[in-house]
């Protein structure tokens, strides 16, 4: 069969799966008697196996089926979670990581998993010995045929079935016997329940559903199934199937519904008797052993759970589809058509001064505005799918370090770009290393500096106007300014002379220079040479920004400022003699115009001032090399104020057009990159403009 | 064993040159090119081709030949390799013809003041009429441009 159409629906939902098993380990480790979390791991792990199953990866299959006898165990409390438990599922969720990975990358999803499948089964069979040894077998014999007389049914299932007699609905008791050579069981059975299924529900069967679907049976199952079908019709209806060889359906009262059950139970418990003598003595251990353990384990990651409930609430289910992001990129690319054409039909409009017209393209500028913010909307992912693999993270890398760490993490539901999200993973990664490597302080040095021996990193995530700040801050050791500058002096950053005029923030910014780490000692965290400056570059070249802010001894705070979007921008349209130009509105302070008088000479470079201050003046005509156009040949020049930063500078132009929202488009691959264009735009009338980044005129 | 090939014949002064059919995208007329600032010298500028920016280079400039006046003939033809789309402006062209790669004859040292190595080969089509094969990926190979860059500097 053709799996490739499913497999994609596979991987995302796979990856869904491992998350919310992930995240809701964590929240275990905090609260490990916490059966409704159990409970919700299980039905992840147990969905992630059938569908592992169904694609025939069985390396994934198996490996989540032995996760999922350890969760069963936990779940019905014969089994307490302890700290090596959680250890095992850990390294079990990795490798199913790794595996879902390997598949996303076109491979089979195989791996040797042969360690961690003993170690789980160690801990269904030996660890704990009583109620798991008997829970164990009493499975096996349920899924014995020889047992199939008797289903064990939950007090849940059990109601169900009393409520559903009362109500009238019938209750039958189903008995299928598939024919001893037919090749297909599995499917005949699947047949049977697809057949079971429109009719009425099927409450409880044994083998389990999942069981059958894998063949893990002999010849027959039976269930308990209500319906409003008359049982001798029903009967017929599964003979139809065909290869079934015997069907038995019993009609049920209340009466032999007990009955019924108190069979299922006495046999299961006959099979816990019988296994369970041997290994009486153990338990008793390491329920003392495993009590203190949770005791201590409370403390620490309780704190972070109770802090995060908002997430946990926000996981209630949304209608969504899944739609492939390259279909939005096909639905933005022609929405910035329509854009190109909207800003033509707005210049004809004013040309023609026709009343109606005006009015129709105004509409059509209403519409055509609350569009774009759909489309743009329908790019936009909360910021949680990156930040949902942190705390994860960053629970092993305390573990590594031996330090005490608690990840608050707020604003997890602010949106950014997909574009700017598939990126920004690597850069927050690298951030949030360093904050629990070389900020947060080791457990010794944080009591000694009279602080809590836990450490704190707070990431949070926040719109402001049309920027996403990312913050990552943490309550260590803080940044000292002489640690950096001796650093900065020993590998040749800065000189002697320029370390003293440095002010605060720009001996923070050394830190993103190429080849610069504080850090006495390398470790496999951090430290390996590449650091910061490559987050910083990466920043960069998303249009954000990163700003250190630092107090020595209490902690500190990088600050990462991101565009909301990057493909349509708000920018201010220039004339330069006959070319146009334009500047992304969100590097202007102000336009103005100087007279030429008001322009001063100082050591060769043109200023002007500004606002008290003298600024340069930079001739746009003279580094384009614009022939038709040259500011020192008129009296008035309009300059427009830019700013990187706090630094500000004047670009020297013609003429103003007006603000424009464009759309960004590249150069083609063929052209370098040109100092000082960042790209593309088409206009109104179908002619390209040049995109200006004016971060580069300043220095 | 050689095959038949579409090529797109276009001019460039006297000589007649060559393109296979599959790399050639579309034949424009003269657009309005934007220019763009401190890039190659034989670069004309971007243009907007139905929503892409592209840019173009003057294939005369290119091969340092002399750049001539645009006319109504001058087109602009968009050659897609390697991913890159770049728009060549050529003096004329229109013609397609089917040819033979076996006819494709290895060039001579320099043809019309082009390096061989820009030249796939010659391939004699009718009496006297020699067709000039372009090898668009040493055509449009950067690295090269950036050392002839540097030369001129």
């Amino acid at each position: 069969m053709d799996m490739n159409q499913y497999l994609s629906m596979f991987i995302d939902e796979s990856n869904d799966h491992l998350q919310s098993l992930n995240e809701n380990m964590l929240l275990l480790e905090g609260s490990p008697s916490d059966l409704s979390i159990v409970q919700v791991i299980f039905r992840s792990a147990h969905t992630l196996k059938g569908m592992a199953a169904t694609m025939g990866f069985e390396d994934l299959a198996a490996l989540t089926h032995q996760m999922e006898n350890v969760l069963d165990l936990v779940r019905n409390e014969k089994l307490a979670m302890q700290d090596f438990i959680f250890d095992t599922l850990f390294k079990g969720l990795d490798a199913l990581e790794s595996m879902v990975q390997d598949i996303t990358e076109g491979g089979e999803g195989k791996a040797d998993v042969s360690g961690i499948v003993a170690s789980l089964q160690a801990i269904v069979r030996g660890e704990d010995l009583s109620a798991a040894g008997a829970g164990a077998e009493a499975k096996t014999s349920a899924s014995d045929p020889s047992a199939n007389t008797a289903i064990q049914l939950d007090e849940f299932q059990y109601s169900v079935l009393n409520q559903s007699i009362a109500d009238g609905h019938r209750v039958l008791y189903v008995d299928v016997h598939i024919r001893e050579n037919c090749q297909l069981k599995a499917v005949r059975a699947y047949m049977v329940f697809d057949l079971l299924e429109r009719s009425g529900e099927v409450i409880k069967s044994s083998p389990s559903v999942q069981d059958i679907e894998q063949e893990k049976f002999e010849h027959s199952f039976s269930l308990y199934y209500i319906t409003q079908m008359d049982p001798a019709e029903l009967e017929q209806q599964i003979l139809n199937v065909s290869e079934i060889d015997k069907v038995t359906v019993m009609e049920l009262d209340q009466e032999s519904l007990q009955q019924m059950n108190e069979m299922g139970m006495a046999s299961q418990e006959a099979a816990a008797v019988a296994e369970a003598p041997s290994k009486e003595e153990a338990p008793e251990t390491t329920a003392t052993s495993a009590a203190p353990e949770q005791a201590v384990q409370k403390q620490a990651p309780q704190s972070s759970a109770a802090k995060t409930p908002a997430k946990s609430s926000g996981a209630t289910p949304s209608r969504t589809i899944r739609v492939d992001i390259e279909r939005l990129d096909v639905l933005m690319n022609l929405f910035s058509e329509l854009l190109i054409d909207r800003v033509r039909l707005e210049q004809l409009a004013s040309e023609v001064q026709n009343h109606a017209l005006t009015e129709t393209v105004e509409h059509m500028s209403r519409v055509s505005s609350d569009l774009q913010d759909i489309v743009m909307k329908l790019r936009m992912v909360p910021v949680d799918t990156v930040f949902n693999r942190f705390p994860r993270m960053i629970r092993d890398l305390a573990k590594s370090l031996d330090k005490k760490v608690d990840l608050i993490i707020t604003g997890a539901e602010t949106e950014l770009d997909r574009t700017v999200i598939d990126e920004i993973g690597d850069p927050l990664v690298h951030l949030l290393r360093n904050a629990v490597d070389h900020g947060i302080e080791p457990i010794a040095d944080r009591i000694s500096a009279g602080k809590s021996e836990t450490g704190t990193v707070n990431l949070r995530a926040f719109h402001s106007g049309n920027h996403v700040f990312i913050e990552i801050e943490e309550d260590g050791r803080g940044i000292y300014r002489e640690n950096i500058l001796k650093t900065a002096l020993k590998k040749g950053v800065v000189t002697q002379d320029q370390a003293a005029a440095m002010s605060d923030d720009e001996v923070n910014q050394l830190l993103f220079a190429p080849g610069f780490s504080t850090a006495e000692k390398i470790s496999d965290v951090s430290g390996r040479g590449v650091g910061l400056d490559v987050v910083k570059a990466k920043i960069t070249s998303l249009g954000g920004q990163v700003t250190i802010y630092s107090t020595p001894g209490k902690g500190t705070n990088f600050s990462v400022q991101l565009p909301l979007t990057l493909s349509i921008i708000a920018a201010m349209m220039v004339k330069m003699g006959s070319e146009k130009y334009a500047i992304p509105l969100s590097s202007i302070v102000e336009t103005a115009i100087v007279r030429k008088e008001q322009i001063r000479t100082v050591h060769g470079n043109k200023m002007v001032e500004f606002r008290g201050q003298h600024i340069p003046l930079i001739s746009l005509s003279r580094i384009f090399n614009i022939k038709d156009f040259n500011e020192n040949e008129e009296n008035e020049t309009e300059i427009i104020v830019i700013h990187k930063g706090e630094r500000l500078a004047a670009l020297a132009i013609d003429e103003f057009i007006g603000q424009n929202e464009i759309v960004l488009k590249g150069l083609g691959k063929y052209l370098p990159q040109i100092k000082g264009i960042s790209g593309a735009t088409i206009l109104g009338d179908g002619q390209v403009a040049l995109i200006l980044d004016p971060n580069v005129f300043i220095r | 064993m050689g095959e038949e090939i579409k090529v797109i014949v276009f001019k460039l002064g006297s000589e007649e040159y060559g393109i296979e059919v599959d790399k050639v995208q579309t034949i424009e007329r003269m657009l309005p090119i934007t220019r763009v600032p401190k890039t190659y010298t034989f670069v004309r500028g971007v243009i907007n081709l139905r929503g892409v920016v592209i840019p173009v280079i003057d294939l005369r400039g290119r091969f340092g030949l002399e750049e001539g006046e645009y006319t109504d003939q001058t087109r602009i033809i968009i050659v897609a390799v390697n991913d890159m789309e770049v728009g060549f402006i050529v003096d004329s062209a229109n013609d397609v013809i089917d040819l033979h790669t076996d006819r494709i004859e290895t060039p001579p040292e320099v043809v019309g003041g082009i390096k061989a190595k820009y030249l796939d080969g010659v391939a004699k089509i009718g009496d006297d009429r020699l067709l000039i094969m372009l090898n668009l990926a040493e055509v449009l190979n950067k690295s090269e441009i950036i050392q002839l860059e540097s030369l001129e500097e």
